[in-house]
């Protein structure tokens, strides 16, 4: 990567704090850069500390967790650096957010119309007026029929899918830099996934946006994202190019999740779960944190922990047996 | 599918063991001990008054009216020359007494009507509601007013006056609590294990109802002093020159311009009462409902 | 809008067997009288020529019901009695009296909701914080003081102490009503504010949680804005049904306050009406403030269905 990217995270630790003390480490050492326009994925189950890395980089942490070191620069910029009036101004004009579930994610006593246009009125100075003209405006972009009068709604009175349409033209109102989504489609049928997908695909590349988008479903990664890192308890354990990580994948979790989710091209293909569960991030083991549950596990994975190393082409990967165990596994 | 024995087993299990933990616990519940300590102390002053107060509380002394607090009079004299320390201790007496046995037939007969229409619903259960809406229709101390002129001034119609406006407000918790109660599994359960009406009622849910109903009971008796007082100020209460804290207000609102201790200090008294009954009433609520708590 | 205040009437009906009720209790307070009602309000030394007089102007001869029909005709046609101490409709008293105590609730009612608001936000804003405290505090404190005490320590202080405020009384001119109000509205604010202070903390805890302040704040929106716009907006719909039970209840405290500061208000009507035992007025007043609350209660339905457009009483929403 030879331009400075537009985002950028560096060794972020975040942490539960209690009595000033951090106690529990939830996310480790998570590094990643995106560059402008670029489509992010994180994949991860719950838990993974996905969704907490996106609201570190929101600065919606909740209350409790915490930064305890690390570092998240945009456009060079040190978030941890910055007044909390700058980090505000940031919000909305430059990086804006997409939440699960639209139905709770929309303030229920406030018209949709002035939802959208409350961003623009406060970043782009725009009159009472003007601000609704461009949230109506918005609206018919993402392709919200008889935007006029469904501007006048309240939340309540819309589909789930209109309302995440909402969500989406509220997002791009000041046209942002970088849109965060945290599974903005998960609470949606499957049909109004694929929609909602391609509009936030078709909105992003028009504006120029980039995209980070924090799922638990490789195969929404796979339609929208061209970059992906995947994310187990707390620690980035593989990333590199979408299609390069999905048909040869270079650590055991991804291959698990793989193994795990139906494959339409293969239908015969048995479905493995991965054994096990995710581990107790209050108490830590020295070893890999996959490895209860990998089954190829070797004594040094219990005895240290593997660094992310180069793979390939833009590729890493956090195993020790990284270059034996997949060779040809899934060609 | 549980079987309703296996309900029955496991919700007994867990009473024992709510039950266990909070006899453990009930010294460690800063707020309980707090709360008893300091109504405790209040009692036995009010208990022992006859014994420990410096002076008679009506034996008036017309040479030494109004005097500032002394060493002989600690909290000095009212108009008619009455050592206001012993009348505050005779007035806890009074206060008290009521304040604690006013609640008695409210809670009884409250509990049992809310309970008959909380467990059986119809009909009535609607007249009850209607008239439980009726009551709460008149602000407390309009009817207690109302009420007191009606019976004539006195003990006893304090006592009714309380009695007719307060019931509604257990009948309304325990309905509540009794509706939600018997939706319960444990109640099918005990239903299914033919056990009649009644003994489900007293034996089943009435425990659990129970520990609701006295958490409100502290808050309720809160209340009752303050009606008393409140009587007692507007000239409705207890008559004189028995001590009395409300009327004590009263005598010294006259001179407070010269003698503030004398409306300020009862008042105290009130406020104080009124914080160890509701950290009583938090404490309880925390050992009676730990689930319950936000 | 017009829409979704279609409940109302049905809400009205429902109230139908209340209003009858309350005229009920107001008409029995008079018979629960211990022996002839006519004697005990003109005492034991009455001649029996006054006595038969009043029982006729009460109309206790005649047999009960059509006695309380003639009392429910009577409330119908505006006629609430003849006051027994002044002669006149006590109707015209009441007349008098409740633009009065109606200004002394208004006043109250701002009085604690400038308190209650500021306060119950700075302590959701960080449960367990130092603001939190002093809202737990206060609302322990609040509730635990005698309204008519906290009036006299307010007296002491602002009227005798500082000399800021009369002492008491309502002058004359409807600036001197607002002056002559602040240190009895304030005392009623203050009793009043512990409740609300309590339900909108933990509204707004519910509500700073939720999803859509995560929203608000990803677009930029912060501090007092947010609070205004997106918190308080949703946090007041649960207190606002508080505030109207609560409504109820502070009436009654106004009887005491009134006296407390000397406030020609229902009230004090209803005292004087006690101690020379002019029964009519007494129920006259009763049925007042009991009518009172049962319009605070449709009032706080329709203000709530207001404040929340998901609350549809009368159709479902438009599904789209």
């Amino acid at each position: 990567m030879t331009e400075t990217p537009l985002l950028s995270v560096r060794n972020l630790v975040l942490g539960v704090v209690r009595r000033g003390r951090p106690s529990t480490i939830i996310v480790d050492d998570v590094t990643f850069d995106v560059a402008q326009g670029e489509l992010f994925g994180i994949v991860g189950e719950s838990g993974s500390g996905k969704s907490l890395t996106l609201r570190a980089i929101a600065g919606l942490l909740p209350g409790g967790v915490e930064i305890i070191s690390g570092s998240v620069e945009y456009k060079g910029r040190n978030f941890t650096s910055m007044t909390s009036g700058e980090r505000r101004a940031l919000m909305g004009p430059e990086i804006a957010m997409i939440f699960q579930d639209p139905m709770t994610a929309l303030n229920p006593v406030v018209r949709v119309g002035e939802q959208i246009a409350e961003g623009p009125r406060r970043h782009l100075g725009l009159s009472k007026k003007d601000a609704m003209d461009l949230a109506i405006s918005m609206m018919a972009k993402t392709g919200i029929p008889d935007p006029i009068r469904r501007a006048k709604a309240y939340p309540h009175e819309l589909s789930g899918g209109l309302r995440q349409r909402i969500m989406i033209a509220m997002a791009l109102s000041c046209r942002p830099k970088i849109l965060l989504c945290d599974e903005p489609t998960t609470a949606l049928d499957v049909t109004l996934q694929h929609q909602v997908l391609g509009l936030l695909e078709e909105m992003c590349a028009n504006f120029g946006t980039a995209l980070i988008f924090v799922t638990h479903d490789l195969a929404v990664v796979n339609e929208t994202c061209k970059k992906v890192a995947v994310m187990y308890a707390g620690r980035i354990v593989e990333s590199g190019p979408v299609r390069s990580v999905l048909r040869d994948p270079r650590h055991p979790y991804t291959k698990g999740l793989l193994d795990s989710a139906p494959d339409f091209d293969h239908p015969d293909r048995m479905l493995k779960s991965i054994p096990g569960f995710p581990p107790n991030l209050a108490n830590r083991s020295v070893g890999c944190s996959f490895a209860p549950r990998c089954e190829f596990a070797q004594p040094e994975c219990v005895a240290s922990s593997p660094q992310l190393e180069e793979v390939g082409p833009d590729r890493l990967s956090a195993c020790f047996e990284k270059f034996t165990i997949f060779e040809g596994a899934h060609a | 599918m549980t079987t309703p024995t296996a309900v029955l087993v496991k919700f007994k299990q867990s009473r024992r063991a709510a039950n266990s933990r909070s006899l453990k616990r009930w010294y460690q519940n800063g707020p309980l001990l707090a709360g008893m300590i300091i109504v405790g102390i209040v009692v036995v002053v009010a208990v022992f008054a006859p014994l420990i107060s410096p002076y008679d509380p009506i034996k008036q002394d017309l040479l030494s009216t109004l005097q500032s607090p002394s060493s002989a009079h600690w909290l000095g004299t009212d108009k008619l020359g009455r050592d206001v320390l012993s009348r505050l201790m005779w007035g806890a007496r009074v206060d008290l007494r009521i304040g604690f046995l006013a609640v008695l037939i409210p809670f009884v007969f409250g509990s049992i009507i809310g309970a008959l229409a909380g467990y059986f619903g119809g009909w009535f259960d609607v007249v009850v509601m209607r008239i439980v809406d009726v009551f709460f229709a008149f602000p407390f101390y309009v009817i207690v007013i109302a009420l007191v002129f009606v019976f004539g001034s006195g003990e006893t119609s304090i006592y009714l006056a309380i009695a007719v406006v307060s019931w509604v407000a257990y009948a309304k918790i325990v309905r509540g609590e009794v509706i939600v109660a018997k939706t319960q599994d444990y109640v099918t359960a005990a239903r299914l294990g033919g056990m009649s009406h009644m003994r489900i009622l007293v034996r089943h849910i009435g425990p659990n109802v129970l520990s609701q109903v006295i958490i409100y009971a502290m808050s309720d008796i809160v209340m009752d002093i303050m009606a008393i007082v409140t009587l007692g100020y507007l000239g409705l209460g207890i008559a004189p020159p028995t001590p009395e804290w409300g009327s004590m207000i009263l005598d010294g609102q006259e001179f407070i311009t010269t003698q503030w201790q004398q409306a300020t200090i009862p008042g105290l008294m009130v406020v104080v009462m009124s914080l160890g009954l509701s950290w009583i009433g938090d404490g309880l609520s925390d050992l009676l409902s730990p689930d319950r708590r936000k | 809008m017009l829409r979704r205040m279609q409940f109302i009437p049905g809400r009205l009906i429902q109230t139908i067997p209340v209003v009858f009720g309350v005229t009920l209790v107001v008409f029995f307070l008079g018979h629960l009288l211990p022996g002839d009602p006519a004697i005990a309000i003109l005492g034991e030394h009455a001649t029996p020529a006054r006595v038969a007089a009043l029982r006729e102007q009460l109309g206790l001869n005649l047999p009960l019901g059509v006695q309380y029909g003639q009392f429910l005709l009577h409330i119908l046609q505006g006629n609430l009695g003849q006051s027994l101490t002044y002669q006149v409709p006590v109707a015209s008293l009441v007349l008098q009296a409740v633009p009065v105590t109606l200004s002394l609730l208004l006043f109250a009612l701002i009085i604690s909701l400038a308190i209650s608001i500021p306060l119950a936000g700075l302590a959701a804003a960080k449960p367990g914080g130092a603001w939190d405290y002093v809202a737990r505090g206060y609302t322990l404190l609040g509730q635990g003081m005698p309204q008519f005490w906290v009036g006299i320590m307010l007296l002491l202080l602002l009227a005798v102490g500082l000399r800021v405020f009369p002492v008491g009384g309502y002058g004359i001119t409807p600036l001197d009503h607002i002056y002559y109000l602040c240190l009895p509205a304030l005392t009623m604010g203050i009793a009043m504010s512990p409740t609300i202070v309590r339900s909108l903390r933990s509204s707004t805890i519910d509500v700073l949680g939720s999803e859509y302040i995560a929203t608000a704040r990803s677009k930029g929106s912060s501090g007092t804005a947010l609070f205004r716009q997106h918190v308080l907006r949703n946090a007041v719909i649960p207190t606002v049904s508080i505030i109207g039970v609560h409504l109820g209840y502070l009436v009654g405290g106004s009887i005491v306050i009134e006296k407390v500061f000397a406030i020609p208000g229902l009230g004090s009507l209803m005292l004087n009406a006690i101690f020379s035992r002019d029964f009519p007025t007494i129920q006259a007043v009763s049925l007042m403030v009991a009518l009172f609350v049962v319009a605070v209660g449709i009032l706080t339905d329709i203000i709530y269905t207001l404040l929340n457009p998901r609350i549809n009483l009368s159709e479902g929403g438009e599904a789209v």
